[in-house]
């Protein structure tokens, strides 16, 4: 276990969830969506890039972004659950890009406050903006879904069914997050819960929603342990470089 | 999406300068049309500030009024402010 895994881990959640959103770009219902999906999609792949970067220097063994990001296989990668999860449609699409956000917020708030890192700081000082960007788009989506038609309160209900069970891993520090941690690389993720559960529950009380128990909270992506969608996500996405190494345009 | 409202969008692209029409965008609500046009027209640095207005509120002069409007003040070149010379302690105007 050593400390760049934790960029890792960021620098997956941030690439699959990017590509994941980037999925509806062509697709989205209005032309606006269809511009503002990629927007947020780039914002989390230009973080990506820079914590790939940045790992693989600190790892020391001369790998490259583009090495970790298109040559590693799913077992390989160490992206949170919740961000692989299918688009389905837009109440899953706005509501999972809700509870990251809602996440990554705080996190990178407290980054810029504690880190000793200056790339992840510097990470952090732009990501915190997208962020909350992404809280206040995809917030206002979830409360007009949620408080809107019969037909798209219920597809909000059952995203929050769907989706709700993968929230609490987004809290936990995998090995290499407690290694980053106790170095003062990155904030102790448990931390952020309070942030994470007020802007849950504004948005949630707005939009008519009630976040469920969650007894058995599902885990793994840290430790590589995916849903089956994460490998067709990564067959589509690496195709291109595994069929043309190194491929530049 | 038919009947979204259509929004017209005025962007300022600096401090100092005026906000500038620069297209419309369909939203259903004040809020969601902000987003909208942040998304739509101010992905290169375009703004520093964004309007949007209800299409169905905007008064327009009557096309058919074009002629009785517009075409008095061609005879009247006297207003253009090229027919003053101006100081050059002005500057840049």
């Amino acid at each position: 276990m050593s400390i760049h895994e934790a960029l890792l881990e960021l620098a997956d959640d941030h690439l699959v969830l990017g590509h994941r959103i980037g999925e509806w770009c062509g697709h989205a219902p209005m032309l606006e969506e269809d511009l503002a999906m990629p927007n947020m999609a780039l914002d989390l792949i230009g973080s990506a890039r820079t914590l790939y970067d940045h790992a693989g220097k600190l790892e020391g063994k001369g790998q490259s972004e583009d090495d970790l990001a298109y040559l590693r296989g799913e077992r390989e990668y160490r992206n949170c659950l919740l961000v692989e999860r299918p688009n389905e449609d837009f109440a899953h699409t706005m509501l999972r890009s809700l509870y990251f956000a809602a996440f990554m917020r705080p996190f990178w708030l407290k980054t810029l406050e504690t880190s000793g890192d200056e790339t992840v700081r510097g990470v952090a000082g732009k990501a915190e903006k997208e962020m909350a960007y992404h809280i206040r788009h995809a917030g206002e989506w979830v409360i007009r879904l949620g408080d809107g038609t019969e037909e798209s309160a219920a597809r909000m209900r059952d995203a929050v069914a769907a989706l709700h069970i993968y929230t609490d891993e987004l809290f936990e520090s995998s090995p290499a997050a407690h290694e980053a941690e106790a170095a003062g690389m990155l904030p102790v993720r448990a931390e952020m819960r309070d942030a994470w559960d007020e802007v849950i529950g504004q948005v949630f009380a707005e939009a008519m929603l009630e976040a469920p128990d969650v007894p058995y909270p599902q885990t793994g992506g840290r430790k590589g342990l995916h849903g089956e969608g994460l490998g067709h996500l990564l067959a589509e996405m690496q195709s291109l470089h595994r069929a043309h190494p190194g491929a530049t345009w | 999406m038919t009947t979204t409202p259509l929004w017209e969008v005025f962007i300022r692209p600096r401090n100092g300068l005026s906000h500038k029409h620069v297209g419309s965008i369909h939203a259903a609500d004040e809020v969601m049309a902000v987003q909208a046009a942040r998304d739509v027209y101010t992905r290169r640095g375009e703004g520093t500030s964004i309007w949007v207005v209800r299409s169905a509120d905007i008064v327009a002069s009557d096309p058919d009024q074009a002629g009785e409007n517009f075409e008095p003040t061609a005879d009247k070149i006297y207003r253009h402010p090229t027919f003053y010379e101006i100081p050059e302690d002005v500057g840049h105007m």
